[in-house]
């Protein structure tokens, strides 16, 4: 594997793969000392178009676990804010000797330009409203850990899978790795023209009685100024889940969501906080995921 | 300037003849012909076409002559085996007055290589306000008859009726750029499953044939002539295949790169790819094909739109929508017609010319018509080369494809601008 862009060039075998390590490397990260040796002397670079203090200390803690040299490149104040282009700064990156290049970014697709222009590798971390690979394998982690397996499982996507980066790379892999996976949204908030391997539906209410595991979308707030849907409190109460909702759930069904929640909006603090949401593991286990595909995709093919 | 006498060339892929090429006409056409003097070059296994004519070119002077200028346009044009081409009005300056259009006519005129004609906005500065002065540019030196804000719609329907309405006092057609923009805000690709999993916005084709549909109405409405740039779908050729059942005088063109590439170029990311309108399905290109094999599409033009490196070395969503056009375009629509030559002398040259009001052009090849030709080698297959292209820009989207036709010579008014497959200035 060289780069890791989107889910859908992961089969399942190398998907199971990364889970295994991800669970060997969970265990480093219960010791006292949370380090390994594996990447010494290799340079991560985390380059960030997009404000996202999650999701970056999530890949340097990774790097770092691994001894890996980790380089912050923020588009804020850089060169990039005085108009160089991605392609110029990949050139710089590679002449600093980067090993990985870790690329989060507004335009969709921007990791595939990048993995054009540089010998290293490229890691999604998530490129406009594409993909975001490493959430995805974080949350079929978090299933498995929780639910002991993934195929054969019910899925149930809800909220804004057409802007949804998440969810893209989610229904790919858990496709891939058996899983059935319903989405579920206002119409005008799910893409027009879907592949076969997913369902839609309308009515979250009817659908939560069928699921093992309920993934909770964010909605962003420019969503609410464009007539996606008429309010807030509309989408509230038609896709939002509440406890009401949570009790229609099978007991074991767990709930998801990738954050930053909105809580009140599509997720209220009574599930966002109760034993079966999975919100905080998923945050954990995303260091665990990403040691993991750093590893596969620098160590591994040493 | 010395006579021309082509030996034994196929007149619409016809019989091999002989053409004498003299004062800028056609002199003679017939075997054996002899003529003192003459500079001959052999025409054998070669097709004499019309001189194509282009009803949608990008030459982007002036304002970005980085990218293009009329020059080096006109150089691509005439390797491409046209001897005219229309210059679409979204420079920068736009081309919204007569003093604009005059400029890029002259250039024209010096270049020398083909007749460039001046497309006029239909609204000043391609705003969508209010008209520019149409007749002012129909009445210039420049003599515009067709008036487009391509790039954009003329998307607001009682400005459009009134420009329609308006250009009939001098015979004048509206081009329109179809594309519903509240339909099209942030849009990126056609709108479908690849769009879906690509995460890039959709470009649904409504957006199209909604306007289209409008236009042919308004058009109709007020008996005024309508040109559809682009057309894209399959529901637009449906729609344009009604209105003409109907009598409304509505001509439609499409472009090489929507008869061959659908919207699985995407995949890539590369904005090479990226073109207003964008690549559609499978089953949109064969709705086009069939359209153009039919008449209902009655031309092919290239849209040709060079765009600087940097405006397309980067992100797709960052990317200027556009593909070259002029020297790939007749070895395309070879590709998907096949050597029907007669179809092809009028979808991309007696049509445009009559659209355009080009009289000199676009006249079938006997004598006594303007030596306006071009002679292309149907056996040779060639691979699209972008820096072998004579276009400033390299964004042809068929770079590495082998394509078949080579146009060899090209003659405007009895002088040669291309021969042996080179340019002549």
């Amino acid at each position: 594997m060289k780069h890791l862009l989107s889910t859908a060039d992961l089969d399942a075998a190398t998907a199971t793969e990364i889970l295994d390590i991800a669970t060997e490397m969970a265990s480093v990260s219960g010791r006292e000392i949370k380090k390994l040796p594996t990447l010494r002397g290799r340079t991560v670079v985390n380059l960030f178009y997009e404000d996202s203090t999650r999701t970056r200390i999530s890949f340097e803690a990774a790097a770092k676990r691994l001894s890996a040299d980790v380089i912050n490149f923020s588009a804020k104040g850089s060169s990039v804010e005085k108009g160089e282009s991605l392609k110029d700064t990949a050139w710089t990156l590679q002449a600093m000797g980067a090993d990985a290049v870790v690329i989060r970014h507004p335009a969709s697709g921007a990791p595939h330009r990048l993995a054009d222009w540089v010998t290293g590798s490229v890691l999604n971390a998530g490129d406009g409203t594409h993909e975001h690979p490493t959430q995805a394998l974080l949350d079929a982690y978090t299933i498995r850990s929780r639910m002991g397996r993934i195929d054969g499982l019910h899925v149930v996507i809800v909220g804004d899978v057409l802007h949804s980066r998440v969810a893209r790379s989610n229904v790919l892999l858990l496709n891939t790795l058996g899983a059935k996976v319903t989405l579920v949204g206002p119409p005008t908030l799910v893409p027009t023209d879907l592949n076969a391997s997913v369902q839609v539906a309308y009515d979250l209410d009817a659908v939560l009685p069928q699921a093992d595991v309920v993934m909770m979308l964010r909605v962003q707030k420019e969503r609410m100024t464009d007539s996606y849907f008429p309010s807030a409190r509309e989408y509230s109460r038609r896709y939002g889940l509440d406890g009401a909702r949570l009790r229609r759930m099978p007991a074991h069904a767990i709930v998801m969501h990738p954050g930053p929640m909105n809580r009140g909006m599509e997720i209220t603090p009574e599930v966002a906080d109760s034993p079966r949401s999975t919100i905080v593991e998923q945050v954990t286990n995303g260091v665990s995921v990403r040691m993991a595909c750093l590893y596969l995709l620098l160590g591994g093919a040493r | 300037m010395p006579d021309i006498l082509i030996r034994n060339a196929r007149v619409l892929g016809g019989e091999p003849t002989d053409l004498l090429l003299r004062d800028g006409v056609i002199a003679e056409i017939g075997a054996g012909l002899s003529a003192e003097g003459a500079e001959v070059v052999d025409g054998t296994g070669l097709v004499a076409l019309p001189g194509l004519v282009d009803l949608h070119t990008h030459l982007r002077e002036p304002g970005r002559e980085d990218a293009e200028t009329v020059h080096t346009g006109s150089r691509a044009a005439a390797l491409g085996g046209y001897t005219a081409v229309c210059a679409m009005a979204n420079t920068s300056p736009v081309a919204d007055t007569a003093g604009v259009v005059e400029q890029v006519y002259r250039l024209g005129q010096e270049a020398g290589l083909v007749d460039v004609q001046p497309i006029g906005a239909v609204t000043v500065g391609l705003a969508g306000e209010r008209l520019a002065e149409l007749g002012a540019m129909a009445d210039s030196a420049a003599r515009v008859r067709v008036f487009s804000d391509d790039g954009f719609c003329v998307a607001d329907p009682r400005l459009m009726r009134r420009a329609l309405e308006y250009v009939k006092a001098f015979d004048g057609v509206i081009a329109q750029h179809a594309e519903e923009p509240r339909l099209t805000q942030g849009a990126q690709m056609h709108e479908g499953d690849v769009s879906a999993r690509l995460g890039l916005t959709g470009w649904p084709a409504v957006a199209e044939e909604s306007i289209i549909a409008r236009d042919v109405l308004l058009a109709g409405h007020v008996g005024a002539r309508l040109h559809v740039c682009h057309v894209s779908t399959a529901g637009s050729v449906e729609i344009i295949r009604m209105a003409k059942a109907r009598g409304v005088r509505v001509t439609a063109e499409v472009t090489p790169h929507h008869l061959l590439l659908t919207h699985a170029k995407a995949e890539s990311y590369d904005p090479v790819y990226k073109v207003n309108p964008p690549l559609r399905t499978d089953a949109d290109v064969e709705a086009l094909r069939a359209g153009l094999r039919d008449g209902t599409i009655d031309i092919v033009a290239t849209d040709h739109a060079p765009h600087a490196a940097e405006d397309k070395e980067c992100e797709w969503a960052y990317a200027r929508p556009g593909m070259l056009g002029l020297e790939t375009a007749l070895p395309i629509v070879l590709d998907v017609l096949g050597e029907d030559w007669p179809l092809i002398a009028e979808r991309m040259s007696y049509a445009p010319a009559r659209i355009a009001g080009l009289d000199g052009h676009g006249n079938a090849l006997t004598a006594g018509a303007p030596a306006n030709l071009t002679l292309v080698d149907p056996t040779v297959r060639w691979s699209v080369d972008p820096t072998g292209l004579a276009s400033l820009s390299h964004n042809t989207p068929y770079a590495g494809m082998t394509v078949p036709g080579r146009i060899v010579a090209t003659f405007l008014r009895g002088v040669p601008t291309v021969l042996d497959g080179k340019v002549q200035k």
